[in-house]
């Protein structure tokens, strides 16, 4: 029986279903009933069941490096953590989760935190991506509630998506717009980007903007809104408040072509965005990561709300600001109050909110004041200030900008624990403690996606190991630190539930995030519960939020906000010339570590790369496939360069997933700059100036192997997962004397080749090590970047691991790195002197009517050196004839 | 016999290999320009030599390998002094003397006399059942010995040293081969190709002596060898030995007759000895200072003479790289060119331990000039041509050692592109 769920991926949040196939491997298949996607998946959620596999689990707690029992584990984490804050008082310790757990795991652990540890100091990956979005929200709204719906995207008649490459990062969202957009041409998609992203295919306007220049763009849109009349005043008298001073400073950026100057735009473009903008009633802005991202996002989000209020599109149907969330649950975390700035619930830190939620908890001594974001978090941890950090379920090591600072900061904590389903990535490289957590597809619980739906996700299979659900580990810890009456949990329901409860107190306030109906759920009910929107009061509509006009501050009108465009906080100049940008790609998340585990993901790109403009390159000699060293004042990356006029010149676009269990010199987190919006705290990862150079290796290699190799220490390398096996794109310096030598590092292995290669003038060499199940390991190595290993055809290679044994042709073909397709079978060798076998001869006696040994001799050569072999061509001639 | 005495006499002495090639040749040009004799010492037509390892071995019969019987001499009107060997020339009343007698005037002669194998000279050299392996004669008194002796050794780990210990092992005798070097078939092979032959040659059975130097050969009181001493004090017991130690060209009878010879006959480049109606081809000749070993070259070299003797006379002989390999059936080995010590040389290796495939290329420049095999030799013959030609390899060199199906020219690349590119 299917196990109904939803994907482990992006905002989206699409309902799956988890089939179990007749030989007992699990399938996965698009829910048809989930009003996120209808049955449809993306490539990443299509893909799912490969990643319910154990390789590279972490099985069992671990301690120092030792295997450990879960009792011996939650012990020494409660200890080490109360020890510490004995010791260094609450704001010593801090968690850092992510949008990856699941509501459920995000209560306990803030409960836990803010509750009684005592400190805010938990903070989440969402604040990569959008913490701007939440406090754009909130300041205009009172509240993080996000107005629209996916239905919008559907029913509105210009859509505007803006810092959002829709078609990778929210695909499914993407095809909603195209199919809507196929039905009904008249809709208008206007896309702005400085990429020109695969969702201009369905972009009506793209407009290339120069980056960090959006306030701008937007508050001339204000300004232009304006000045044409078509604000909507009644609206605004009746909704808002602070409009004269947004207005005010919307029109201090200039007119409109000083604008399209300052954005690098085409007037005519920006005049047309203005015009359907003013023109359109249902107009939808999307706005992702590009707005989020940057040392300027809450005021970027600002920019967009204030269009829309102006104009009154707020929470009506087709028309809304729209933040199209990137994780699955970053949503539930921030309903929860997983954020370092809020407490629980949408509640925050004044005295009110605090005694209602301690009184709730009946929590002894609960934080009072807002504790660190990430960046900040990190920090303090290399500052010692924060002794013990427990991270779940992420990848700070990665992820975070400078992520070189974020590595010294584990180095030196007192305490690090890590949750997490795998067991090495760069981050539990450095805990003392390992936590086996349940993975996607183990987990249950509930989620968020980015239209506040509230979605079951059911474990469709028993966790690995001795892995246990989040939750649980936290509810244990709690309880071994001696607060167990506080976190009674059994089971995923009771914390929902509590969960629930808890935020039925913001019921007679102005906020609307309330589950109330669900606050006395049975486990039966919470089995069984269907997708749901929130707020979940009988009676009210939650499809969209704000349409009345009612917002959520104590005044219940929404608030403008008077922004001015600051542009980058680290402007390119003579020594870093270029801008940086990061992103997603479509077929991987985040820093890969389960989308790498799915074959067909790894096959649209399969290396990191570096996208840059045809002229930016010429102008840096960069060459299209060969390797860039990328610097910037932060750190460096080596990757290959992808030359393409998508790209505005003097900017460089890096896909942000690649990092060391996957590749060497491609983290491009320690490149980016650790600006962060001085509202939100989010990090500006879309703008680092930095500098390019082609990067000239001493030797390249390419490598394939059954066996899944420790990625080699060089310069450069990629390691890409295929169905049978690994490929290793890997270049390095040092010394190519002894290539022989170098091979065998890179192959792990002392044994000597089964077949290998060499050549002593490009030093080129080969090897292949091949058992009695068929290939290990094939390797090709040279100084400089050979030919060869540009060359080698990986598809055919990787087919030869499907096979139990190669074909002789194969083998014989293998180390040559090309297919042997075409290379005629051709049988016994009849004439060794020029190669003739008996299937060439048979086949020409057949083509050309051949009687006699001279005509084949005259054909093939056949037989007309010595002429030993002609009485076997006459054989041949017979048997033909 | 033919009597009209109008056209010119043509006479061949030896009826081998480049010999009667050269006939063949001539006759395809013209057949009514000589009057044609052949003078030939062996009692049967015209065989193919180099088959005689496979008849040893019991894969091919005597009748398997002729090439061309007496009806073939007959139906061309041929004249064939069979079993007779020509004694004496007299070039100045142009005629023949053969061993029965008979005076055979000629207008045109074609020496084509071979070689006879090369006895090592140590005491006991000429005991019974020391043989060598040149024609059928010797394999008939091989196969003949393996009936009732049981140990032999083969002296020469050769070409012909190898083939012969394979055809006797395969006789079920007990096989060792007498090399003087560290590793046999030194001058066809390089070590690594060397050490996996011997490595096969071992498994079927073949054992060998390396590094010895034979110094005496001891027999009965009946003259029948029963052992070898070696130089170093080892020993071997033996009841036949083998010599395969080279061979020398036949030259006597060129010598008596004042036609100017040094290790062999010396010719120019159409073949033609001092005495301009005298040409020679084959082993017998010694070309621009070469001597020949090989059916190649004598075929080259039939080609050439045959020509001139059409008076075409537009041919010459250019020596060509060699090629040689080993027929052992099951035994794949290859090589041609120059292959060892070659100044400023690079190399290219390809070696498959567990099949047992080694193949070497020699690079001077962009030029292949040697190459090695060794159980995959399908591309010899591609290499051969590569080296004969001189061919600018350099488009194709990361490709070039798995052959040519292998390698693309780049303007052939460009028409058949791969789906996947
Ligand atoms: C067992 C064996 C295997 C070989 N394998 C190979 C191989 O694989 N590849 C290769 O290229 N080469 C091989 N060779 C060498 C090859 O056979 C010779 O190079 C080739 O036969 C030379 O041809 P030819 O005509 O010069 O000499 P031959 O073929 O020896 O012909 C000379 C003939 O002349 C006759 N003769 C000599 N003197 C007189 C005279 N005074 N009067 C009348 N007749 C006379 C001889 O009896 C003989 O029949 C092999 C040789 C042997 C013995
Ligand atoms: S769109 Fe997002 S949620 Fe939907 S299947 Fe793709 S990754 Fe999963
Ligand atoms: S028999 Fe001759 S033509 Fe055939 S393989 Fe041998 S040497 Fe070549």
């Amino acid at each position: 029986m299917a196990n109904r769920s939803t994907c482990a991926y992006c905002g989206v949040g699409c309902g799956i279903e988890i089939h179990t196939n007749a030989d007992g491997t699990p399938r996965v298949e698009g829910d048809f009933e989930h009003p996120a996607n209808f049955g449809k998946l993306c490539s990443k959620g299509s893909t799912l069941a490969h990643t319910l596999t154990d390789e590279g689990r972490l099985l069992h707690p671990m301690i120092n490096g030792l295997r450990a029992s879960w009792d011996q584990a939650v012990s020494y984490v409660a200890n080490g953590l109360n020890r510490i804050i004995q010791e260094h008082g609450p704001d010593a310790v801090a968690f850092y989760v992510s949008g990856q757990l699941l509501t459920e795991d995000y209560y306990v652990a803030n409960k836990l935190m803010k509750g009684f540890i005592g400190s805010a100091n938990i903070d989440t990956n969402s604040r990569l991506c959008m913490s701007s979005a939440v406090a754009a929200y909130k300041r205009a709204f009172g509240e993080d509630s996000v107005p629209a719906n996916y239905q919008d995207l559907e029913i509105a008649d210009l859509i505007v998506l803006t810092g959002s490459n829709t078609a990778w990062c929210h695909p499914i969202l993407f095809q909603r717009i195209k199919a809507a957009k196929l039905q009904r041409p008249d809709m208008k998609v206007v896309v702005i980007d400085p990429r020109r992203t695969a969702t201009c295919e369905i972009a009506d306007l793209h407009l290339p903007i120069k980056p960090g220049m959006d306030v701008a763009l937007f508050n001339g849109l204000l300004g232009y809104l304006h000045a044409n009349d078509k604000i909507d005043p009644d609206y605004i008298a009746a909704h808002c408040e602070g409009f004269d001073g947004a207005l005010a400073s919307a029109r201090a950026e200039g007119d409109l072509s000083r604008i399209a100057a300052r954005c690098d735009l085409s007037e005519t473009d920006v005049a047309t965005f203005y015009q359907w903008f003013a023109a359109i009633d249902r107009t939808l802005t999307c706005f992702s990561q590009g707005i989020n991202q940057s040392s300027q996002g809450t005021d970027k989000g600002n920019a967009i709300i204030n269009c829309h209020l102006a104009t009154g599109r707020i929470g009506k149907p087709g028309a809304s600001p729209f933040s199209l969330t990137g994780q699955p649950n970053a949503m539930g975390g921030r309903e929860v109050g997983g954020l370092a700035n809020q407490l629980a619930a949408h509640m925050d830190f004044d005295e009110e909110d605090v005694a209602k939620v301690s009184g709730f908890w009946r929590s002894p001594n609960i934080a009072r004041k807002p504790g660190l974001k990430a960046v900040d978090l990190f920090d303090a941890v290399a500052a010692g200030k924060v002794k013990a950090v427990w991270v779940m379920g992420t990848n700070p090591a990665v992820s975070l900008p400078n992520a070189g600072k974020v590595v010294e900061a584990l180095q030196k904590a007192e305490l690090v624990i890590v949750s997490d389903c795998i067991e090495t990535t760069d981050t539990s490289t450095y805990a003392q403690v390992l936590l086996p957590a349940a993975g996607w597809g183990e987990k249950d619980g509930t989620v968020t996606n980015s239209e506040r739906r509230i979605s079951r996700q059911r474990g469709a299979i028993a966790p690995a190991g001795e892995a246990r659900q989040d939750w649980r580990i936290l509810t244990d810890v709690a309880a071994a630190m001696g607060y167990g009456e506080h976190f009674p949990y059994k089971t995923a329901a009771d914390v929902f539930r509590e969960h629930a409860q808890l935020t039925t107190l913001n019921r007679n306030s102005h906020r609307k995030l309330d589950l109330g109906a669900l606050d006395q759920i049975t486990e039966a009910e919470y089995n069984g519960m269907a997708p749901v929107q929130w707020p979940t009061l009988p009676n009210i509509d939650s499809q969209r939020l704000y349409g009345d006009g009612n917002f959520s501050t104590p005044s219940g009108k929404a608030c403008f906000i008077a922004v001015r465009c600051q542009g980058v906080s680290n402007p390119v100049s003579t020594e870093w010339p270029l801008a940086l940008n990061t992103g997603r790609i479509r077929d991987q998340w985040h820093t890969m570590t389960r989308t790498a585990l799915a074959p067909p993901l790894n096959a649209h790109k399969p290396e990191p790369f570096v996208e840059v403009h045809p002229d930016t390159a010429t102008e840096f000699g960069l060459e299209n496939n060969k390797l860039a060293h990328l610097q910037s004042p932060w750190g460096q990356a080596i990757m290959k360069v992808n030359v393409t006029d998508s790209m505005r010149r003097g900017e460089l676009f890096v896909p942000m997933h690649w990092n060391d269990q996957w590749a060497r010199g491609a983290r491009i987190g320690e490149l980016v700059n650790p600006s962060v919006d001085p509202v939100s705290g989010q990090p500006e990862s879309k703008h680092t100036p930095c500098k390019a150079a082609a990067w000239q290796p001493q030797w390249t290699a390419i490598m394939l192997s059954r066996e899944n190799l420790p990625l080699p220490k060089c310069d450069y390398a990629a390691k890409i997962r295929g169905q049978k096996f690994y490929r290793y794109e890997l270049a390095g310096t040092g010394s190519t004397e002894d290539l022989m030598a170098l091979a065998h590092k890179l192959a792990c292995t002392e044994a000597k080749p089964s077949i290998e290669y060499r050549d002593s003038k490009n030093q080129n060499i080969r090897c292949a090590w091949l058992d009695q199940q068929g290939l290990v390991t094939c390797l090709y190595v040279g100084p400089g970047s050979s030919g060869i290993i540009a060359n080698a055809d990986r598809n055919w290679l990787a087919s030869l691991f499907d096979k139990p044994a190669l074909e002789p042709v194969e083998r014989k073909a293998l180390l040559s790195g090309k297919s042997p397709a075409g290379v005629e079978d051709c049988g016994r060798t009849i004439c060794a002197c020029f190669g003739v076998g008996e299937k060439t001869i048979l086949k020409a006696i057949k083509q050309h009517n051949l009687t006699d040994a001279a005509d084949v001799g005259k054909r093939l050569k056949a037989g007309t050196n010595c002429g030993s072999c002609v009485s076997e061509i006459k054989n041949l001639l017979q048997q033909a004839g | 016999m033919n009597t009209e005495g109008s056209k010119p006499k043509l006479v061949f002495v030896g009826n081998g290999m480049a010999g009667t090639r050269t006939l063949e040749e001539l006759l395809t040009l013209t057949s009514e320009k000589y009057d044609i004799s052949v003078i030939g010492e062996e009692h049967i037509g015209n065989y193919n030599r180099i088959m005689l390892s496979p008849v040893l071995a019991g894969e091919k019969t005597i009748e398997n390998i002729i090439l061309n019987d007496d009806d073939w001499y007959r139906l061309n009107n041929i004249t064939f002094y069979k079993g007779e060997q020509a004694v004496a020339i007299n070039r100045v009343k142009r005629l023949v003397t053969t061993s029965s007698g008979k005076h055979i005037p000629y207008d045109r002669l074609v020496l084509a006399t071979g070689s006879t194998p090369f006895r090592i000279p140590v005491p006991g050299c000429d005991l019974e059942n020391v043989l060598t392996f040149r024609d059928i004669k010797d394999v008939n008194r091989m196969l003949e010995l393996s009936r009732h002796k049981q140990h032999t050794a083969v002296i020469g780990g050769g070409l012909l040293g190898l083939e012969a210990a394979n055809g006797l092992r395969k006789q079920g005798m007990d096989v060792t081969v007498v090399h003087a070097y560290d590793s046999i078939l030194n001058r066809q092979l390089d070590k690594t190709a060397s050490r996996l032959l011997q490595h096969s040659l071992e498994e079927k059975g073949i054992r060998f002596l390396m590094n010895a130097a034979t110094e005496s050969i001891a027999g009965n009181d009946r003259n029948e060898v029963t052992r070898l001493d070696f130089k170093d004090g080892r020993h071997l017991d033996v009841d036949m030995v083998v010599m395969a130690t080279g061979v020398t060209p036949n030259i006597q009878l060129a010598k008596s007759c004042g036609l100017q010879t040094d290790r062999g006959i010396l010719v120019n480049d159409v073949m033609q000895t001092f005495d301009p109606a005298i040409y020679a081809v084959g082993e017998c000749v010694q070309h621009r200072g070469q001597l020949f070993g090989l059916v190649a070259p004598g075929y080259d070299q039939a080609r050439v003479c045959a020509n001139h003797l059409a008076e075409m006379g537009i041919a010459r002989y250019i020596q060509k790289a060699l090629a040689t390999q080993l027929k052992i059936t099951g035994i794949h080995a290859f090589s041609a060119g120059q292959f060892d010590n070659v100044a400023d040389s690079e190399e290219i290796t390809f070696f498959d331990g567990q099949l047992g495939h080694y193949k070497k290329l020699v690079l001077v420049g962009n030029h292949l000039v040697g190459a090695v095999l060794y159980g995959d030799t399908q591309d010899g013959g591609w290499f051969f041509e590569l080296i004969q030609q001189q061919t600018d390899i350099s488009p194709i060199r990361d490709q070039l050692i798995f052959g040519k199906d292998f390698c693309q020219w780049p303007e052939q690349a460009s028409n058949h592109l791969p789906e996947a590119a």
